[in-house]
């Protein structure tokens, strides 16, 4: 059952190592997350639910995996609203045993915020990853994730963006071709987003070379025009070619 | 696990960074002319051409350049996060930059319509000339600018963040324990004094500083001659780590130009030359709007200070390559305001017509060049100046105008400065109150300008020493509340706002370390 906790009490630092960011590990990029669906987060209370208007310090979210499709998870990624803790309890079914599925609790009280009543951390992305967790998080149904925010400064507080991506055992048996592309995939590991793919770029120089080439070849004394304002349009605007705006090493072509 | 990840991800980015740049190119050189020597034996190249780098202090260099990087690098990118994230991580505050730049920038437009000046044109010939002849001299030069007003002034921008609030932060509760008497409402993480006190140990009552031990009544042998002595060596080793360990307790006289270049990593190459002459080439073809702004602040301040005056050549060849400057762009991806763009007439919207203005992105407001002008005590050649300049803007001044949550932001500064007040010196604060004068608002001219202007310059730079030293603006936050701390019983006897901005009208005489190092480490708990 989930625990009803009282508002004031807030615990410091907790013995599991963590650290504010966790990073995408070994997790190919074309790992899809789970599909599941995300009941309505329920608030917690104490005592007589209408009448008592105080702001809930807990919260429930149940995250209910396909039926008939236990997943084995990697990692679990969500972007923090205002939440300082997080607990997260997992429902395991054992395939072969025929036991009913248990819970049992993967991570108690990672803290999310440094301080409940102050932002930092409040709107921070994060992820779990298996090997954070207090257990093996195998033949998974459904993953509880208890929210505390003990502290009265905030409206409300939820995660967002909850995203299960499902564990891929990699291939114990391996053809020699398949190690050979195992490598060059490493190769491209940590994978830098924003830069241009070498292969391009390379076809690009050699594609300048080849015009500088030209035009060694074909020199023509006619200018090229450079950064040409207009003086004569009553609303302020620039018109440029790209050259003026570069970080500057580019050749600067004369009037 | 993940901490081998982050660390590899880390290097992988710096890596990228340093990669093709000149100082990459140099150590290439520098180890294929080493392979002549005959002490580089072929079985053990690599161990060979290592030692060597490490000898002739090529890998100091390095060293200096990967620490620079670690200075400006964002934290490695959580997958899922999207950039707009690593410039601000709350959604509240980027929306409030954005409505704020909205408004600077409808201001500038507005400007240019009104005057009929465009937002940058080519200059003719004989301008060009003129302007090159002049170079050295604008300060002589008295163009009209009676039309042309600054974008903004530091108190709009305070109203901007007084008037911020978080959609979910729940303040129903007028008078409570937690209550804050001050004007920011945006409840952020600020260190109080214990916490700073660790921080700030080296600012200790026991531990010798610049700005206190170097007094001329105190003998030098007692602390002056050997930090001098060491920071000759930090000089000669070239090392910017230990530079900005030494600059915590300040910098001799002699030596803080070289202290700060180091730290900076503000080498002057001659490829950093070759820059600053095209960007003055840039100055020279090309009049923007903005140059004007620029003209008109430094006339309005710079020039109208005693310490400054001398320099108003200095600032205008500073300040005009400055707003040319695509490098600067860079830093916008650590900071929450975005730069402006413009248009190619009639393809609004269309990003590939879009160009930024001015070239660097910051539109320079009132007071702006009042970062520049202390520097130029340190440094009198042009683009080394000017280097120092941008690396201390791109690292640090630019959080003095823009709303963010970081721990140097003007917004964490003007907060802790309030908390600290209230803490340490509530009666204080509560007269104030009652008298109807709120701390910040006489404290915020201090605070946006890093205390440029305002205090002594010799003091101001020991403070700046500080900033540089413990890489944080807080130290700033700090001063604010010993100055009022110091000037505490004037404040309790005055009755009305113009009498409390006269009593900390003048702080030329004040010296920062001792206000610092008592308010730290003196103040009761």
């Amino acid at each position: 059952m989930a625990v009803i906790t009282s508002c004031c009490v807030w615990q410091t630092g907790h013995s599991l190592q963590t650290s504010h960011l966790f990073f995408q590990t070994m997790t190919p990029d074309d790992t899809k997350p789970v599909n599941f669906t995300v009941k309505a987060p329920v608030y917690l209370q104490i005592g007589d639910t209408k009448a008592d208007t105080a702001h809930s310090g807990v919260c429930v979210v149940d995250v209910n995996l396909p039926f008939g499709k236990p997943v084995n998870i990697e990692e679990v990624t969500f972007k923090n609203y205002y939440t300082a803790y997080v607990t997260v309890r997992l429902l395991r079914r054992n395939p072969e045993q025929e036991a009913p599925a248990k819970w049992c609790t993967a991570l108690r009280d990672l803290p999310l915020m440094d301080n409940p009543h102050t932002e930092r951390g409040s709107q921070d992305y994060y992820t779990i990853h298996r090997t954070q967790m207090q257990v093996e998080p195998d033949h998974v149904v459904c993953v509880r994730l208890i929210l505390r925010q003990p502290s009265l400064a905030w409206l409300t507080f939820s995660l967002e963006d909850i995203k299960i991506f499902p564990h891929t055992e990699p291939d114990p048996e391996k053809e020699v071709s398949d190690w050979l592309s195992d490598l060059t995939l490493i190769d491209q590991h940590p994978d830098l987003e924003g830069l241009p793919d070498p292969q391009t770029v390379s076809s690009s120089i050699q594609q300048m070379w080849a015009l500088t080439e030209v035009m060694q070849t074909n020199q023509t004394t006619a200018s090229i025009g450079r950064f040409d304002v207009s003086e004569t349009h009553s609303q302020p605007h620039l018109s440029c070619n790209e050259c003026v705006h570069d970080g500057g090493d580019v050749m600067k072509f004369g009037r | 696990m993940d901490e081998g990840i982050e660390l590899s991800l880390t290097i992988a980015q710096i890596i990228q960074r340093l990669r093709g740049s000149h100082l990459h190119s140099q150590i290439e050189r520098q180890a294929k002319e080493c392979l002549h020597q005959p002490d580089v034996k072929l079985e053990s190249l690599k161990e060979d051409v290592r030692s060597f780098l490490k000898t002739s202090g090529w890998e100091r260099k390095l060293q200096n350049a990967v620490y620079r990087e670690l200075h400006i690098q964002l934290p490695p990118r959580h997958p899922p996060a999207p950039p707009e994230h690593l410039k601000e991580p709350l959604a509240y505050m980027r929306k409030a930059q954005a409505s704020w730049e909205k408004r600077v920038l409808k201001s500038l437009n507005s400007m240019s319509t009104e005057l009929g000046v465009p937002l940058a044109h080519m200059r003719p010939a004989a301008e060009q000339k003129e302007l090159t002849n002049k170079w050295n001299e604008m300060g002589t030069d008295e163009p009209d600018l009676s039309r042309f007003r600054p974008v903004y002034a530091p108190k709009d921008f305070l109203e901007v963040l007084i008037g911020l609030r978080n959609p979910n932060h729940d303040s129903s509760e007028d008078i409570s324990a937690r209550s804050h008497w001050g004007l920011i409402q945006v409840p952020l993480n600020v260190r109080d004094i214990p916490h700073l006190r660790e921080a700030y140990s080296e600012l200790n009552l026991t531990s010798g500083q610049m700005g206190i031990d170097d007094h001329a009544l105190i003998h030098p042998d007692l602390f002056e001659n050997e930090y001098v002595q060491i920071g000759k060596k930090v000089v000669m080793e070239e090392d910017s780590a230990a530079a900005q360990q030494y600059s915590r307790q300040g910098c001799p006289t002699g030596l803080r130009a070289d202290l700060w270049a180091l730290i900076l990593n503000a080498t002057n190459q001659p490829q950093d030359v070759m820059h600053y002459e095209q960007l003055k080439a840039g100055v020279i073809q090309h009049n923007l709007l903005v140059d004007n702004l620029i003209y008109k602040d430094v006339k309005l301040t710079a020039s109208n200070d005693d310490y400054y005056f001398v320099f108003e050549d200095f600032l205008y060849q500073v300040l005009l390559c400055f707003s040319r400057d695509t490098a600067v762009l860079e830093h916008f991806k650590y900071n929450s305001a975005t730069p402006p763009k413009s248009y190619i007439q009639g393809k609004v919207g269309d990003e590939e017509c879009a160009v930024v203005y001015p070239p660097n992105g910051v539109i320079p407001f009132h007071g702006f060049s009042m970062y520049v002008a202390p520097l130029c005590f340190l440094y009198n050649e042009p683009s080394k100046l000017y280097n120092v300049f941008r690396e201390m803007y791109i690292r640090y001044f630019f959080r003095l105008h823009s709303i963010s949550s970081h721990p140097s932001g003007i917004l964490s500064l003007c907060l802790q400065f309030e908390r600290l007040l209230q803490t340490h010196l509530p009666q204080l604060f509560y007269h104030l109150r009652q008298i109807g004068v709120q701390p910040l608002r006489l404290a915020f001219k201090w605070m946006v300008r890093a205390f440029s202007g305002y205090l002594s310059t010799d003091q101001l730079l020991l403070l700046w020493d500080r900033i540089l030293g413990y890489d944080s603006l807080e130290v700033v936050a700090v001063l604010a509340a010993a100055v009022f701390a110091f000037r505490a019983e004037n404040l309790m006897e005055v009755t009305s706002l113009a009498s409390a901005e006269a009593v900390l009208a003048d702080l030329s005489t004040l010296k920062v370390m001792p206000l610092i190092q008592v308010f730290l480490f003196a103040t009761a708990m």
